[in-house]
């Protein structure tokens, strides 16, 4: 067991040393891609250029280059902006932390608690007019773009019903600390995650609908209806646990990816500044340090992701536990 | 009389009109009797039988006729009660050990589920009694195959986990689809000889199909024999053994390599094949791969009539 946890963690450092070198090179090492000429400015003299490249490093080796920003991520944590000189890369990285993790664990909750109800509601009525229903709002939902869908609950919440009684206890955009005003937190992100669950909870219950109809024509189904349990049990205990496998691999990815990141559109929308806002200002300007730290912290939330998912998997599947 | 079985047609509703699976099955069962039931795939042995247990779920299925569970008619019955019925009176084993348990619990989690739905028993009482049971067939290791999971057992060790399970609530009426057919043939022989011991213990009547004429004349007291949703001949196992009376029933025994004196160059085969139940004769639904069939097996299906032992055919019935 403490063998294959630390296999694992082997693993996961490897993955992420073999990202870090891939950004690096991407935009270091292709050709056109002279960060010295994008923080000189356009129309700089060659002078000045040069007095760039001296002065952030540029004209040393790639791997003295590549060492050093990661001594500075990670050892001595005082990477600062190519842009914005003076601007410590880290902590940035840390406050916005919070920010991406609110707003992906509440609508991941969410999305989980409510796209298992709607699956099993819809498989267990399959063919009706309900299950009919759902699924044509569960398509509803993963067709619409989550930056209309949030400029929509915007415009409602905010502008245009925001003094009906139904709205007007929604905050003005932007993050609250928890730790401030653990009420606040939990208001400005009611609309994020309802905005952003949408989406995957049309796309989670499709799947797990389709997962526990398959198990129902299972063999193994046949034997528990003629064991005499009823019907509810069958689907709960029998069909769900088995089917939850294909949901735990979606969920692990999706999950990684908008922890990572993946949720800059939701970020922007709702004015959080979060993870995906800052890749996404850094990638504007090409601040490389940002681009190093943002890259290598979504990274490591997609290995941790990825570990998780594995370990549920033996939860859930007593086959996979021998090996 | 345990079972009572009347004139039982079961049809599906299919793209290409209507499929009768079982046309006018009728038959008995007496207390701890076994009843073989023989035929080809696709004869309707297991339709019939699954249409018993109240486990045709199709919506496209409709079920005619009567089936007498100690006198309560079965056909109709709301879920509800057959369900409480199920798995605990009347119990099921199924073809295949290797798919027929769910593959994340532990095979005594899995068969105390089945005495907890029954009966009212504690978690540890009902855990117990796996123990018991999984020592009754044969588990050389009762306590600790409990916590196994199915796949950490080998087919025979499944497929007697399923019968463990079956027995669990004493059933008085047990239903075994071709519990052997996917097991090799020592473990085949453990398997009947476990079925005649608990028959002799727990004194379940026993309905057991197969296609394995070898199974039938080791085991079955009587012998159904079906083809094409129908029963082709019946009688008890010494009847049909020494005198088979439909020309399928002596096809299928004439397929049998003898034991004694000379081996022949090549089995006799029956020639042809089933017929789809989509497209049956008008007549004798075995007319087409009969070595016998004269006029009247083309114009008219043969009835069974009522002896105890009969064959459904106009040969017979003239003979």
């Amino acid at each position: 067991m403490i063998y294959a946890i630390l296999r694992r963690f082997g693993q996961m450092l490897f993955v992420m040393f073999g990202i870090s070198v891939i950004v690096f090179l991407i935009f270091f090492a292709t050709p056109g891609a002279d960060p010295a000429a994008r923080i000189a400015g356009r129309n700089a003299s060659p002078e000045v250029l040069a007095a760039v490249r001296h002065s952030f490093g540029f004209d040393q080796p790639l791997y003295v280059q590549y060492t050093r920003m990661m001594e500075k991520i990670f050892v001595t944590g005082d990477l600062t902006s190519f842009v914005n000189r003076g601007w410590k890369v880290v902590p940035a990285v840390m406050d916005s932390i919070p920010v991406t993790l609110s707003l992906v664990f509440g609508a991941a909750i969410l999305w989980v608690v409510v796209s298992i109800i709607i699956g099993i509601v819809a498989a267990a009525t399959r063919d009706s007019w309900l299950d009919k229903l759902l699924m044509a709002l569960g398509l509803l939902g993963i067709s619409m773009p989550v930056y209309w869908l949030g400029e929509v609950m915007n415009l409602i919440t905010q502008s245009r019903y925001h003094d009906s009684w139904a709205f007007s206890w929604v905050p003005p955009l932007g993050y609250k600390n928890f730790s401030d005003d653990p009420k606040g937190w939990f208001l400005t992100l009611v609309i994020p995650w309802i905005t952003l669950a949408i989406l995957y909870i049309g796309i989670y219950g499709r799947v797990l609908r389709a997962a526990i109809i398959e198990s129902m024509q299972e063999d193994y189904i046949r034997t528990a209806r003629a064991k005499g349990l009823s019907e509810t049990r069958i689907l709960l205990r029998h069909a769900l646990r088995t089917s939850l496998i294909a949901f735990v691999t979606l969920f692990g990815l999706d999950f990684g990816a908008l922890v990572g990141g993946s949720a800059l559109l939701t970020e922007v929308v709702f004015g959080l500044h979060g993870i995906g806002k800052l890749t996404y200002d850094a990638l504007q300007n090409l601040d490389l340090p940002m681009i190093m730290a943002t890259v290598m912290y979504a990274s490591m939330f997609v290995v941790i992701a990825n570990a998780v998912v594995d370990f549920v998997y033996i939860l859930l599947d007593p086959r996979l536990r021998a090996s | 009389m345990i079972l009572s079985v009347r004139d039982l047609r079961v049809s599906f509703r299919t793209h290409d009109g209507p499929v009768r699976a079982i046309d006018g099955v009728s038959f008995d069962l007496g207390e701890s009797e076994i009843l073989g039931v023989v035929g080809e795939s696709g004869s309707g042995k297991t339709v019939s039988l699954l249409a018993v247990m109240g486990l045709i779920t199709d919506p496209n299925a409709s079920i005619e006729g009567s089936i007498r569970y100690k006198g309560r008619e079965l056909v109709g019955l709301p879920a509800r009660e057959l369900r409480r019925l199920r798995g605990n009176e009347i119990a099921m084993i199924f073809q295949d050990p290797m798919t027929a348990l769910t593959p994340v619990y532990t095979i005594g989690w899995q068969i105390a589920e089945q005495i907890r739905a029954h009966r009212g028993l504690s978690k540890a009482k009902a855990m117990a009694r796996v123990e018991e049971l999984l020592a009754e067939v044969n588990f050389p290791n009762p306590h600790e195959a409990m916590s196994r999971y199915p796949h950490q057992l080998s087919g025979g060790m499944r497929q007697r986990a399923v019968i463990a399970m079956a027995l669990s609530c004493d059933p008085t009426l047990l239903v075994a689809d071709e519990p052997t057919t996917a097991l090799d043939v020592t473990v085949q022989a453990g398997i009947l000889d476990l079925v005649r011991k608990l028959r002799a213990k727990h004194k379940s009547a026993v309905v057991f199909i197969t296609h394995d004429m070898g199974v039938v004349s080791e085991l079955a007291d009587r012998v159904m024999v079906m083809y094409a949703g129908r029963v082709v001949e019946r009688g008890t196992r010494t009847e049909l053994f020494s005198d088979p009376r439909h020309p399928y029933t002596r096809a299928l025994l004439g397929s049998i390599p003898p034991l004694t004196g000379q081996k022949p160059r090549r089995l006799p085969a029956i020639p042809g094949s089933p017929p789809s139940l989509l497209l049956l004769p008008q007549g004798c639904a075995f007319g087409p791969r009969c070595p016998v069939r004269y006029e009247p097996c083309e114009a008219d299906k043969p009835g069974l009539g009522n002896s105890a032992h009969a064959a459904a055919c106009f040969r017979v019935a003239q003979a």
